[in-house]
């Protein structure tokens, strides 16, 4: 282990020794309280603050893709829009449909970003950066994101508008098939680790074999599990090119259709959150967490990688927005329910059978030939209906 | 303390009775079952008050995750979404009562009587490992008989949704 100077150790503490110093100025009882007060307020003001940046980038971004410029007027390079935006969401009228539920209407948005919101509780920022340290860290994240499934039906059915019922329905049913897979495929790194807890399992990933970390990425079942939980993180985000419930060119936006002003910006906010803290958790499962890529660079604070991870994964979603179309609804069940999940179940057999297998090049061998095998033959077979060739114009004939 | 009893418990009962209530006595059926959510949520906080993390955990994602949305989908499937044609009390309401109360108080004698008396005042310390570890030594035969049983139910599920002219020459 190479020797750190203080102040990079500082520097990697530097949000928790700021936390004890604020503790300081309160009495000895009030300190933990005060002390969970000040985490949550990082959390609240952190995550959106990347959200506001994160939408910049994405129109930038798609927009570089599409061959324009995207917002280039507020501030220097269209950096302020995400203010511009801001004040123009407050500002704007609140519209709530005469027929709707005006109840349920409400309590959606809301429903959702607090559901979102409680996922980054268990979620390890940095070395000793984390609000909860859940014994069932994971299951706690799963519970909470199973429920906000049930703010997106209330969204779509209090509107009474046929297309924000169809998205809702359309929502839920992609996020109660993609939540197996997900759920499976994070379970290879609980089985490996022997612990739910978010912390315990980034502990299990920091080591270092010559200056190679020992991310479980980097195993079969790892690499598998994470390409399996990514897909399914992306179906459950309702992110590209899985966005059929709010396909704009089919039913206008979907369960948010009816939404105006604030709440429609709160269900904006609650969609990226929840593609950041599915993100950070595939960072946690998968890719080490705060964990330093190569051993050298480890002085660099834990919380900085954690974010440096965020920003790529958030600019591979971005990416993936910009280049692929959307499936159809018959194509994302049968994805789901005829690849992943044999993909995920396999992979649990495999990641067991690493686990007792003797160390070596040969649990390598064996455990990547499974999965190659595997996926190879699956994709034959379910390919070998698909009629797949150039392009026939039906109508234009 | 109010009466020996903490104030995050009253809050939370008073949280899980009144969603119960409402999901009894409220007219539409979706806010019903959204009202039933509530007291889901509200017995997941009792849980978690408890320190059982896992049963509280295990809790939202079933209950409010997975249940909350059958029983909203039943209702959607079922009949015309939110037209509030459904009366808070029945004719036979009197015979429902004098059953529930039956049943209620059968189930609370059931579980006075089980408490020893020395239990009240250990609590267990089960971690979510120690769960794990029983449910995969002493319990696995129950788990795996239940987990055939699941499939077996979710087979039959897909034979009964199965469309009629893939039986084929049965016409």
């Amino acid at each position: 282990m190479t020797v750190i100077s203080p102040f990079w150790t500082n520097l990697d503490q530097i949000f928790v020794l700021l936390q004890q110093w604020i503790e300081s100025f309160f009495p000895l009882w009030l300190q933990p309280a005060v002390g969970s007060v000040l985490g949550v307020v990082a959390i609240v003001a952190a995550f959106p603050g990347i959200f506001a940046l994160t939408t910049v980038l994405e129109r930038k971004g798609l927009g570089r893709m599409q061959n324009r410029l995207g917002p280039n007027r507020v501030g220097p390079l269209g950096i302020l829009q995400p203010v511009a935006d801001g004040i123009k969401s407050l500002t704007k009228e609140d519209i709530v449909p005469l027929t709707a539920d005006a109840a349920v209407h409400f309590l959606a948005p809301v429903v959702l970003v607090i559901a979102v919101f409680l996922g980054f509780a268990v979620l390890p920022i940095g070395r000793n950066m984390v609000l909860a340290n859940l014994d069932a860290g994971l299951l706690f994240f799963f519970a909470i994101g199973a429920s906000t499934e049930l703010s997106i039906f209330m969204a779509g059915w209090s509107s009474r508008n046929k297309y924000s019922l169809l998205g809702a329905m359309r929502a839920v049913a992609q996020m109660i098939s993609y939540e197996v897979p997900l759920l499976l495929s994070s379970v290879v790194a609980v089985m490996i680790t022997g612990s739910l807890s978010t912390v315990k399992i980034v502990e299990a990933q920091s080591g270092f074999t010559g200056i190679f970390p020992h991310w479980y990425v980097f195993t079969p079942w790892g690499f598998a599990g994470f390409t399996l939980f990514v897909i399914a993180a992306l179906a459950e985000t309702n992110r590209s090119p899985f966005d059929l419930p709010e396909g704009e060119s089919e039913l206008v936006a979907g369960y948010f259709t009816e939404y105006s002003g604030f709440k429609f910006a709160l269900f904006f906010l609650g969609e990226y959150l929840g593609m950041f803290s599915i993100a950070g958790f595939a960072i946690t499962l998968f890719l080490g967490g705060w964990g330093a890529p190569l051993s050298v660079l480890s002085f660099i604070p834990s919380w900085a990688w954690f974010f440096a991870k965020l920003f790529c994964a958030i600019c591979f979603f971005i990416w993936l927005r910009g280049t692929l179309p959307r499936l159809r609804q018959d194509q994302l069940m049968n994805f789901a329910w005829k690849f992943m999940l044999p993909m995920s179940l396999l992979n649990l057999l495999v990641a067991a059978a690493w686990r007792f297998l003797p160390e070596g090049p040969s649990r390598w061998v064996v455990c990547s030939a499974v999965l190659l095998a595997a996926y190879v033959l699956l994709g034959r077979v379910l390919m070998r209906h698909q009629h797949l060739g150039a392009r026939s114009y039906r109508y234009a004939d | 303390m109010i009466f020996g009893l903490s104030l995050v418990f009253i809050l939370t009962s008073i949280l899980t009775v009144a969603g119960a209530l409402a999901a009894a006595l409220l007219r539409n059926l979706v806010h019903c079952a959204l009202s039933l959510t509530v007291t889901f949520a509200g017995l997941a906080l009792l849980y978690l008050q408890l320190d059982a993390q896992f049963a509280g955990f295990a809790q939202i994602l079933i209950y409010i995750g997975a249940v909350a949305i059958l029983v909203v989908f039943a209702i959607l499937l079922t009949r015309g979404s939110g037209i509030p044609e459904h009366r808070s009390f029945s004719s036979s309401w009197l015979a429902g009562l004098v059953i529930s109360a039956g049943v209620f108080s059968l189930l609370s004698w059931a579980v006075i009587e089980s408490i020893p008396a020395s239990a009240a005042r250990a609590t267990p310390q089960l971690t979510v490992q120690k769960i794990g570890q029983a449910l995969m030594s002493s319990y696995v035969l129950p788990l795996e008989i239940v987990a055939v049983l699941l499939t077996v139910a979710l087979i039959g599920a897909v034979i009964v949704a199965m469309p009629e002219s893939s039986k084929g020459g049965a016409k």
